[in-house]
C-alpha cells in the first residue's frame, strides 16, 4: 500500500536568535553564537555561568488572543515557549486557526488537526514556591508539613501544579489552534522533539490527522533544571566573564561540554495529498524516521550507550523509512553538544552507518551558537535542516579544531548540493532518535 | 524498500501490576471483584493537616523480588520500581524471557510514566536556605551552595520522565523504539495506543508497554488539593473515592504500575505464545477546550470512542447478531470528580446513544485510587481480565443515584457477565483524551 507522504509547510524555531527561522539561519550562516552570562537568574554559583536564552523582547502575551491572556499567568517557561514557536510556525504556514483569526474558517479542520509536543521536565518556579515554603518553616527553619498543610500551600495560586505539567506544552497550544485530532506530550530528554515529530508522521500516515503542529521546548535555564543539567555532566566549567562563545566545541578532541540553551520549536506537519490541495508551500519533505534503545552500563543513560550501536541502529531504521541508502545523505545534524562521551556516540554512530564517508559527511553544529538545547534540539535541527535543502546552503560551524574523525571542525557557511540531511540525537535515558528530511521535489 | 511485514493484528502476551491492591494481577483482580479498598492515611510524609489525608498506596512492596540482579537498579526512583515489578510480571508470562531467538532490536517501550519525586526534605532545605524575610527572589548563589551540598546526582537524574524506560530497556535487553509520553491521567493509555500502532506499522514485533506513577509526595497532593480535585471527605478513607455517585467529591490519590506485552500477531503464534487479548482500536483526540475544564458535552472522550471503535470496525450504534449492544463493558475513566463523572456519562451516550444504557460501565478508581498515568493501563488490564473471567469489577460506594447519571456503573458489586468486547477510556487534565478498545482474542 502506498504510504501517505509527509511534508513540513510551516517553521516555527523558537531559541536565542527569537523566534522564526530567519533570525536563526542568519546567525547560523554569518556563524554568530548567542552564549552569554546567564540573566535569568545568578548562576555564579553553577559549574557554568552562560547559557543561551530566548532573547528578553519576546513576550508571550503577543503570541496570544487578548482574551487567551490570563491564561498566560499559569505557564512556565516552556509552555510560553511553545506558545510562541506553535504561532510562529502557523504564521510560516500560512494557516488560518482559531488563534489567528477565531471568526474566520480555519485553514485546517479542527478534528484533522493533531499536536504532538515533546517536552522536558519542568522545574517549579523557586521564587514562588519558597515564598510560600518560607511561611511555614518550623523553629529549626526546617520545612514544617503541618504548618504547610494548615496553612502555607494555600499561597500558591490554585492553579499552581498546572504550570509544571508537561503535557502543557501541548494543551496550550491545542487550545490556542483548536486542534481536536490526536494530541501527545513525549518526554524522552534530548531526543523529545524528534520523536514527537516521528509520531506527527505515523499520525498523519495513518490518516487520524491532516496536519500536526509537533515539535518541542525546553528551559533548563531555572536554578532546578539547570542545577540536574549540572548533575548530569552535561555542563562545561565556564566563569561569568569567560567568552563562552568559544566554550562548546563539538566532536573536538579537546571538547570540555556543553552549555545549555533554553528554545525549542513547533513546526507544521502535513499530508502531501492536503497540502497540495490547499495549495500550500511545501518546504522540505520529512521522508523518515527512526528511534532505537541503547544498552546503558550506568542504567540511566548518563552516558547514553557503551558505542554507537543503538544510535546506529535508529539512524539506519530512518534511512530505511525514507527509502534511501546511506549514501544518499548530504549533510547530518547530530546533537553535538560538546560532552566528549556523548560526541564519541555520534561519532561512532556515524562510523557505523557511513564507514569511510563518516569522516567527509559535513556535520551541522547548532550547541557553539544556541547552546544545547536538550527537549528542544530535534525540532530546531529539523527546522535548520529543511532551510539547508531550502536554500542549498549549510550554515558556518564554530569553535571545534581537530576531530574525532568526523566533519565538524570551524568552516564558513557553504553553498552545497543537498537533498537528504540526516538529523539526529541520543539522550539521557538511552532513548535515540534520527530523521531525513529531504529537499521537495513536486514530481518525485 | 520496505522490508515490514504485513501486520493487521496485535495480540497482548503479558500482564503486570503492582498496585494497592497486590503486587500481582491475580490478588488485586480478587480483590476488586470483591470490592476491596486500598485506601488508607498517607504514610509516605506527614499530611495529618492537608486537606486530604488520605490515598491508595503502594504497600510493603520489595522491587528485588522481580529482577535479575537489583544492584542495576539501585538508584530507581519508586516510579522504575513500580514499572520494573509489573513489567516483570508481563515479561514472565509472555514466555519472551525464554525464547532465545528474539531479536531485541525489534522489541520497544512505549510507557506512560510519570516524572520522579523529589527528595522533599533537601530541596525544601536548599530552597529556605535560599530565602530570607522579605524576599521576593530567590538568592540562586546562596541555593547553588546549598544544593550542591544536599541534593544528591542520581537522585535528580532519577526523576526525569524516561527513567522508567532506562530501567526496563537495562533489565530486559530491549533495544527497538522507546518512547515515554506524559498526558497526565491518559498517558498509559495513550502509551498502549500509540505501542500498538507502532506494531501495525511494522516498526517493531513487540512492545512493553504501561505506565508507572506515584504522586503521593509533599507537592503531589498539595497542587491537586489546590485545583480542588482531590476528594477532602473525613471518616473512612475507604468511603471516600465515590465515582458516578450523587455525593463523589474529588478524586484519591492511588500509585502504581501496569504493564502489557503487546505483540504482533504472527510473532506472537510462530513462538507459540498464547494470546490473552487482541487489541482492536486506539483513539485519541484533544478537547481544545480550556486547561481546566472539560468539554462540557463531552465531544473530545467522544472522538476518541469514535475513532478507536472505527479502527475496530464497531458501529456504537448497532446491535449484535445476538441481540447485545455494540460492545460489552466500558472501563470508565471514572475519578469521582463532580465534572469528570458527568461528561464522561453524556461523552459515552453520544456515542452509543441507546445502546448505553444496556453497557455496564464501572471505575475501579473508587478502590485502586487514581493512578494518574498509570491508570489507563492498570486499567486497560482490568478489562483482559474481564474477558478471561467472565466478571465485571463494580463501582464501590455508589450509594445515592445522581439523577443526571442514569448508566448501568455496576454498582458496589462485581458482575458475572459475558464479556467479548470492552472499551477503555482516560482522559487527562488539559484535556487529552484516549480510548482503547479490546477483545477476545478468536
Amino acid at each position: 500500500m502506498q504510504r501517505r507522504r509527509v511534508v513540513l509547510t510551516g517553521l516555527g524555531p523558537a531559541t536565542a536568535f527569537g523566534l522564526g527561522i530567519d533570525p536563526l539561519w542568519a546567525a547560523l550562516v554569518e556563524g554568530r553564537s548567542a552564549l552569554a552570562p546567564i540573566r535569568a537568574f545568578d548562576a555564579s554559583g553553577f559549574r557554568a555561568a552562560c547559557g543561551a536564552e530566548v532573547p528578553e523582547s519576546f513576550d508571550v502575551k503577543d503570541f496570544v488572543l487578548k482574551s487567551y491572556r490570563k491564561a498566560t499567568k499559569v505557564m512556565a517557561r516552556d509552555i510560553e515557549i511553545a506558545v510562541g514557536a506553535a504561532l510562529t510556525a502557523v504564521r510560516d504556514a500560512g494557516l488560518t486557526t482559531r488563534g489567528t483569526d477565531p471568526d474566520a474558517p480555519p485553514t485546517i479542520a479542527p478534528n484533522r488537526f493533531g499536536c504532538q509536543i515533546g517536552a522536558g521536565l519542568i522545574a517549579a518556579d523557586l521564587d514562588e514556591l519558597t515564598a510560600a515554603l518560607w511561611s511555614s518553616k518550623g523553629t529549626e527553619s526546617q520545612f514544617d508539613p503541618e504548618k504547610w498543610g494548615q496553612q502555607g500551600m494555600q499561597d500558591l495560586t490554585p492553579l499552581w501544579l498546572l504550570k509544571y505539567l508537561p503535557n502543557m506544552l501541548a494543551c496550550h497550544v491545542t487550545i490556542i489552534h483548536d486542534c481536536q485530532g490526536p494530541s501527545n506530550t513525549i518526554t524522552c530528554n534530548e531526543a523529545s522533539s524528534g520523536l514527537s515529530l516521528a509520531e506527527s508522521q505515523r499520525v498523519i500516515e495513518r490518516g487520524a490527522a491532516d496536519a500536526c503542529l509537533s515539535g518541542g521546548a525546553d528551559s533548563k535555564l531555572n536554578p532546578m533544571a539547570y542545577l540536574r543539567q549540572e548533575l548530569a555532566n552535561r555542563l562545561a566549567p565556564c566563569a561569568v566573564d569567560a567568552d563562552a562563545t568559544k566554550i562548546v566545541r563539538p566532536f573536538d578532541t579537546a571538547a570540555i561540554g556543553s552549555l545549555v540553551g533554553e528554545g525549542g520549536g513547533i513546526l507544521v506537519v502535513e499530508a502531501l495529498d492536503t497540502a497540495q490541495a490547499r495549495g500550500a508551500r511545501i518546504l522540505a519533505t520529512l521522508s523518515g524516521t527512526g528511534a532505537s534503545q541503547s544498552y546503558c552500563e550506568d542504567t540511566v543513560g548518563l552516558v547514553p550507550g557503551t558505542n554507537g550501536e543503538s544510535l546506529a541502529d535508529a539512524i539506519e531504521a530512518a534511512l530505511r523509512d525514507a527509502g534511501i541508502s546511506a549514501n544518499e545523505i548530504d549533510a547530518a545534524i547530530p546533537y553535538g553538544c560538546g560532552v566528549p562521551a556523548i560526541d564519541a556516540i555520534e561519532a561512532d554512530a556515524l562510523t557505523r552507518v557511513f564507514g569511510a564517508r563518516a569522516s567527509s559527511i559535513p556535520l551541522v553544529t547548532l550547541a557553539p551558537n544556541i547552546g544545547a538545547t536538550v527537549a528542544g534540539f530535534g525540532a530546531i535541527a529539523v527546522a535548520v535542516a529543511a532551510k539547508c535543502v531550502m536554500e542549498q546552503r549549510l550554515p558556518a560551524r564554530l569553535n571545534t579544531h581537530a576531530t574525532h574523525g568526523v566533519c565538524a571542525s570551524a568552516s564558513p557557511s557553504q553553498a552545497v548540493a543537498l537533498r537528504h540531511v540526516l538529523v539526529f540525537s541520543p539522550s539521557l535515558g538511552g532513548q535515540n532518535s534520527a530523521a531525513v528530511i529531504s529537499r521537495y521535489e513536486s514530481h518525485g | 524498500m520496505s522490508t515490514r511485514p504485513d501486520t493487521h493484528r496485535v495480540v497482548v502476551t503479558g500482564l503486570g501490576w503492582i498496585t494497592p491492591l497486590g503486587h500481582s494481577v491475580d490478588a488485586a483482580w480478587q480483590r476488586l471483584l470483591r470490592s476491596e479498598s486500598g485506601m488508607g492515611p498517607i504514610t509516605r510524609f506527614d499530611a495529618r493537616t492537608f486537606p486530604t489525608t488520605f490515598a491508595a498506596e503502594v504497600r510493603d512492596y520489595d522491587v528485588s523480588k522481580f529482577v535479575a540482579d537489583a544492584k542495576v537498579h539501585a538508584t530507581a526512583g519508586l516510579n522504575s520500581q513500580f514499572a520494573l515489578g509489573a513489567a516483570s510480571q508481563a515479561w514472565a508470562q509472555s514466555g519472551l524471557a525464554n525464547y532465545t531467538a528474539l531479536n531485541r532490536k525489534r522489541v520497544g517501550l512505549y510507557l506512560g510514566a510519570g516524572e520522579g519525586v523529589l527528595d522533599f526534605d533537601q530541596y525544601a532545605a536548599a530552597n529556605l536556605a535560599g530565602w530570607q524575610d522579605g524576599a521576593t527572589k530567590l538568592d540562586a548563589a546562596r541555593w547553588a551552595d546549598v544544593a550542591h551540598k544536599c541534593l544528591e546526582q542520581m537522585r535528580e537524574v532519577e526523576q526525569e520522565p524516561n527513567m522508567p524506560l532506562a530501567h526496563l530497556a537495562r533489565e530486559f535487553g530491549i533495544r527497538g523504539p522507546a518512547l515515554n509520553c506524559l498526558t497526565a491521567c491518559a498517558a498509559s493509555t495513550q502509551a498502549i495506543g500509540e505501542a500498538y500502532s507502532l506494531i501495525l506499522r511494522g516498526d517493531a514485533d513487540v512492545m512493553v508497554s504501561g505506565g508507572t506513577h506515584t504522586m503521593i509526595h509533599v507537592l503531589g497532593v498539595t497542587g491537586f488539593n489546590r485545583l480542588t480535585a482531590l476528594s477532602t471527605s473525613k471518616g473512612d478513607p475507604t468511603k471516600a473515592s465515590r465515582p458516578f455517585d450523587a455525593t463523589r467529591d474529588g478524586f484519591v490519590m492511588g500509585e502504581g504500575s501496569g504493564m502489557v506485552v503487546l505483540e504482533r500477531l504472527e510473532h506472537a503464534l510462530a513462538r507459540g505464545a498464547k494470546p490473552l487479548a487482541e487489541v482492536a482500536g486506539y483513539g485519541s483526540s484533544a478537547d481544545a477546550f480550556r486547561i481546566t475544564d472539560i468539554q462540557p458535552e463531552g465531544r473530545g472522550g467522544a472522538a476518541s470512542m469514535h475513532q478507536a471503535l472505527a479502527q475496530a470496525g464497531i458501529d456504537p450504534l448497532a446491535r449484535r447478531i445476538d441481540g447485545r449492544a455494540a460492545i460489552d463493558y466500558i472501563s470508565a475513566h471514572g475519578t469521582g470528580t463532580k465534572e469528570n463523572d458527568s461528561i464522561e456519562t453524556r461523552g459515552v451516550k453520544r456515542v452509543f446513544g441507546e445502546n448505553a444504557k444496556d453497557i455496564p460501565m464501572s471505575s475501579i478508581k473508587g478502590m485502586m485510587g487514581h493512578l494518574i498515568a498509570a491508570a489507563g493501563a492498570v486499567e486497560f488490564i482490568t478489562c483482559i481480565l474481564a474477558i478471561r473471567d467472565g466478571m465485571l469489577p463494580p463501582t464501590i460506594n455508589y450509594n445515592t443515584p445522581d439523577p443526571e447519571l442514569d448508566l448501568d456503573y455496576v454498582p458496589n458489586v462485581a458482575r458475572k457477565a459475558k464479556v467479548d468486547i470492552c472499551l477503555s477510556n482516560s482522559f487527562g487534565f488539559g484535556g487529552q483524551n484516549d480510548t482503547l478498545v479490546v477483545k477476545r482474542y478468536e
